[in-house]
């Protein structure tokens, strides 16, 4: 049946100006009514047929209705068998509105409402048939997503239209995903031909057909499919190499931020402080505090949870600081034991008084998704911010260390303090400070954190260890050394992850962590000259 | 609405001043609970002594059992194993309590049964596991893997025509144990070894960026490919964000969970994961009256207008009516006589129907398939056409295919092997043996 005249039909109407009359019109006479009623009432056998009859109706509302029913929202009112369009279904009351005029109609008991199941394969048919309504957007870039999202997706119904949509394209990449689609299509048919489009391809759905079609019985289709898709292995080859890579400098960033705020406290001032994890945990906490205060702006609120994260965890430092570590100097031992005490007191604290569940953290739009190399490379956002806030911070610190007064104290200061002393530097301030700063940088890496773990109160335990694994392995005292240890931990992690397994790999690099301290106690940059010494 | 509630209210503080005169008579009944509430499984173990002792409130509000009022002891066994054998103990034998309703983990489970079985106490297990066990003292009122895995299994297979297995989970004996199963039941029906990927993480795993490439790569082999996750807790919500940030959507590689529900989901933004599947035998979104009313109960216990319920939640509202009425039928809270009384009580469970206790000490339930929404639920999908028993022994695992477990008389045993007609070692000398 002539699906591309409906489809059509149903974008001239699009395109013709909404008619404001249909608010004055009879329900009943509305024909939306019972296409919607149709749909509704469907047995799961038959609800293909529903979809295509609104499709086929031309009604100007039809993608709105369909593209809610996608999203789970269509919903029927048990005592009228009125369809209606859920605005908001949290809670125990929802937001509804008239399909047929837009009107909102108000909150109404989710007791009243029947929700019109669909599952996955009707969810990935209509997402079909809106991206076929799609390949007509003015926008090329709309037009290539929809095209993309065709590929796997085309049926013998959609061939016709999708090739003289093709006729009609003017976009080169947008030809090139239809041609892709049309080929993963004529693959399945059995069309050796078609097999040459895909030769290149690294999309998934293509490597599937390819797949599909060396199974199969024909010999030509066999052959020419086993050599495309040898031309697709050596290519995803050099990709997985770089996914790898990245994956491996991703997870190294991670635990350079984690690590680095531990590399001036215990690395720079000696103090052994188990509650370093606690500290990550508050600035995560303070992300989930601060988009509790601005909801709706979950970008705006990540952006000031920066310099807050950073403020609460120092406060915090600050008190640690002054209420237990001064009076335990010298003494790492008790240190330990007295901070690891202070990291179970926080935890209980945060789930006693915020809950013991997780908090929910909202990833901004802009931090969602991933850069698209190619169909087999793609680096996912959030991890791409967290490797830049991981740099930017370590050089900010490295610059602090370096360049500033409180740098030049803090070395003072730790390499002897008497001397520092009597050259009219107070040490007691320099080391509020340093622990302040310390501090705030765990913080800092918990604000990175929450856009990829969990904020809960266990949130810190799982990265106190890491943490001083670095801070060991790059060598006590040493930025450069956390840096180097914390990159090349993670790449070792994630090459050993693919043929260990996950379990295996964090054990061996643990191992591998015992033999090298074995060897070079210092770790990978061991300080030099009379500091070392003292 | 108001005049409504306010009758309401002047009923239960009638039904309250009444149960107080004929209460104040004896001794209160004592409920054990016994949860973590610190500790790393506080995340989930909260939320059910709240249920527990929400019920209590709600029973003793009723008049109490027996005309006498429920009192909750409550431990906290902070998420450390063989503390639970300690708090366990302090229960019965100090605190003297007549029912114990807790734990999550099996290991947990495992160092608790020594003790409960020494002491003869009774324990309501109310949590999802793997199965091979049945002690006489103990009531498994979660699923077992017939019935959560298996129809999950079945309606991946048969309505969605999956053919490739990634099998991924949490490295401990829940995920292992189910994972063996679920093999064997696959290549029973002629799956071959190479369609199935297994794959273990360790807790609380955050880097998944590897594995989701892995099961990507895995899926793309041209035949329908889905991952059956018993991943545990918090390690779900790093794995479903790589998921949705590596673009793999529930139309191409569906993600069926069997540790996941609406309370994990409470910490994730869902936007991304719709689609994707878990299989329970409750959501808080089933469409039922009993349902909505236990929703609002909750609601106003915990005067959290966003709290969730959950599974487990449910297997403890059915656990707790159950011995509710076993103590009534024996007209005793004796343990040996409520453990008789028990078998075949029949209670309403919240999705409509109800659930009975079996011989085996596990209990009847429909399997629901939800899959996941935008705000946080499940929308049914697909359910069992009837209730399932749970199965104390897998029919799918070579050692346990022979065993059965009845605690009715005369057989009287949780480990009897029909092919040699011998009763082994209860359950809790086998957890014994394997601790030492």
């Amino acid at each position: 049946m002539g699906i591309f005249r409906l489809l059509t039909l149903l974008l001239f109407a699009l395109a013709m100006p909404i008619v404001a009359n249909a608010q004055s019109e009879d329900r009943s006479e509305d024909p939306g009514q019972d296409l919607l009623v149709n749909l509704a009432d469907a047995p799961a056998s038959k609800v293909e047929d529903a979809i295509q009859t609104i499709v086929k109706s031309g009604d100007e509302r039809a993608r709105g209705w369909l593209e809610a029913y996608g999203n789970n929202r269509l919903s029927r009112v048990k005592d009228t068998g009125q369809v209606v369009i859920v605005l908001n279904n949290r809670g125990r009351d929802w937001e509804i509105a008239d399909p047929l005029t837009g009107e909102n109609m108000g909150e109404m008991s989710r007791r009243d409402l029947d929700r019109v199941a669909i599952n996955n394969r009707i969810r990935g048919q209509l997402e079909g048939i809106l991206a076929m309504l799609d390949l007509n957007a003015a926008d090329p870039d709309v037009r290539e997503a929809s095209a993309q999202d065709m590929m796997g997706k085309v049926d013998a119904s959609l061939v016709a239209p999708l090739e003289a949509q093709l006729e009609a394209e003017e976009n080169a990449a947008v030809r090139d995903r239809i041609q892709a689609a049309l080929a993963i299509y004529r693959v399945g048919e059995g069309d050796v031909e078609a097999v040459d489009v895909l030769a290149g391809s690294l999309h998934p759905r293509a490597r599937a057909a390819l797949n599909e079609a060396v199974r199969g019985g024909d010999p030509a289709m066999v052959t020419a499919a086993k050599n495309a898709l040898a031309s697709i292995e050596q290519k995803l080859k050099l990709n997985s190499a770089a996914e790898t890579l990245y994956f491996g400098l991703s997870l190294g960033s991670v635990l350079v931020l984690a690590a680095i705020g531990l590399a001036i406290t215990f690395g720079v001032m000696g103090v052994i402080n188990m509650a370093h994890g606690e500290l990550i945990m508050l600035g995560a906490y303070t992300t989930w505090g601060m988009q509790q205060l601005l909801p709706g702006q979950p970008g705006l609120a990540l952006m000031l949870s920066i310099p807050a994260g950073f403020l609460v965890s120092a406060t915090a430092g600050i008190i640690i600081e002054r209420s237990v570590i001064q009076f335990l100097k010298g003494r790492p031992l008790e240190t330990l034991l007295a901070t690891f005490g202070i990291s179970l007191i926080l935890q209980q604290l945060v789930r006693t008084v915020i809950s013991p569940q997780n908090r929910t953290v909202v990833t901004p739009d802009w931090m969602s998704g991933s850069v698209v190399i190619n169909d087999a490379l793609s680096l996912t956002l959030n991890r791409l911010y967290v490797l830049a806030f991981a740099m930017i911070v370590f050089f900010a610190l490295m610059m602090i260390m370096r360049k500033t007064r409180l740098g030049l104290e803090v070395r003072a200061v730790t390499q002897n303090r008497a001397m520092a002393r009597s050259m009219g530097i107070r040490a007691t301030r320099v080391d509020i400070m340093t622990f302040a700063l310390g501090s705030g940088v765990a913080g800092l890496a918990g604000v990175a954190l929450s856009q990829l773990t969990n904020v809960g109160p266990n949130l810190g335990q799982n990265y106190i260890i890491d943490s001083f694994m670095v801070v060991v392995f790059g060598g006590v005292g040493n930025l450069w050394g956390t840096l180097i240890a914390g990159l090349s931990l993670g790449t070792i992690n994630q090459l050993l992850e693919p043929w260990a397994g996950a379990v295996l790999a964090k054990i061996i690099v643990l191992v591998f962590i015992i033999l090298f301290i074995q060897k070079r106690p210092k770790g990978l940059f061991p300080q030099k000259g009379r500091a070392a010494e003292g | 609405m108001t005049i409504k509630k306010h009758v309401k209210l002047g009923l239960s503080a009638l039904a309250l001043s009444i149960s107080l005169n004929s209460v104040a008579a004896e001794d209160p009944i004592k409920v054990g609970i016994l949860h973590s509430l610190s500790g790393t499984m506080a995340i989930s173990e909260t939320v059910l002594k709240d249920t527990v002792e929400m019920l209590i409130e709600k029973q003793n509000a009723e008049g109490g059992v027996l005309g006498r009022e429920l009192e909750a002891v409550v431990v906290d066994p902070a998420s450390d194993w063989p503390l639970f054998a300690e708090k366990a103990r302090e229960l019965l034998a100090k605190e003297k309590v007549d029912v114990i309703f807790g734990n999550w983990t099996s290991v947990s489970r495992k160092s608790v049964l020594p003790v409960i079985e020494e002491l003869n106490g009774l324990l309501f297990y109310p949590v999802q596991y793997e199965g091979e066990e049945s002690s006489e003292n103990v009531f498994y009122t979660g699923a077992a893997p017939n019935t959560q895995a298996i129809p999950a299994v079945n309606y991946l297979m048969n309505n969605i025509g999956v053919e490739r297995w990634v099998l991924a989970g949490t490295d401990y004996v829940y995920p292992r144990t189910t994972n063996k199963i679920l093999e064997t039941y696959l290549m029973d029906q002629g799956v071959a070894k190479e369609d199935i990927m297994i794959n273990y993480t360790p807790f609380g795993h955050s880097d998944w960026q590897n594995i989701v490439s892995d099961i990507k790569s895995f899926g793309s082999a041209g035949k329908k490919t889905a991952v059956v996750s018993t991943i545990n807790g918090d390690a779900n919500v790093p794995f479903y964000r790589e998921l949705g940030n590596q673009g793999i959507s529930a139309s191409d590689i569906p993600v069926v969970a069997f540790s996941v529900g609406e309370q994990e989901l409470s910490g994730i933004d869902t936007g991304p994961l719709v689609g994707h599947l878990a299989a329970w035998n409750y959501f808080m979104s089933v469409d039922n009256d009993a349902n909505y009313d236990f929703i609002d109960q909750w609601i106003e216990y915990t005067g959290d207008e966003e709290a969730v319920t959950n599974d487990p939640m449910e297997a403890h509202y059915i656990g707790f009516n159950m011995w509710v009425e076993a103590v009534k039928k024996a007209g005793t809270t004796e343990v040996d006589a409520v453990k008789d009384a028990i078998i075949g009580v029949s209670v309403p469970n919240l999705t409509g129907g109800y659930s009975s206790m079996m011989p085996n000490h596990h209990i009847t339930k429909p399997v629901l398939i939800g899959e996941i929404q935008d705000n946080g639920q499940f929308s049914v999908v697909w359910e069992t056409s009837g209730l399932v028993a749970g199965d104390a022994w897998s029919d799918y695992l070579p050692g346990s295919r022979d065993m059965i477990a009845d605690w009715r008389k005369p057989l009287f045993c949780g480990t009897f092997n029909v092919k040699t007609g011998k009763c082994g070692a209860s359950a809790g000398e086998m957890a014994a043996e394997d601790a030492e």
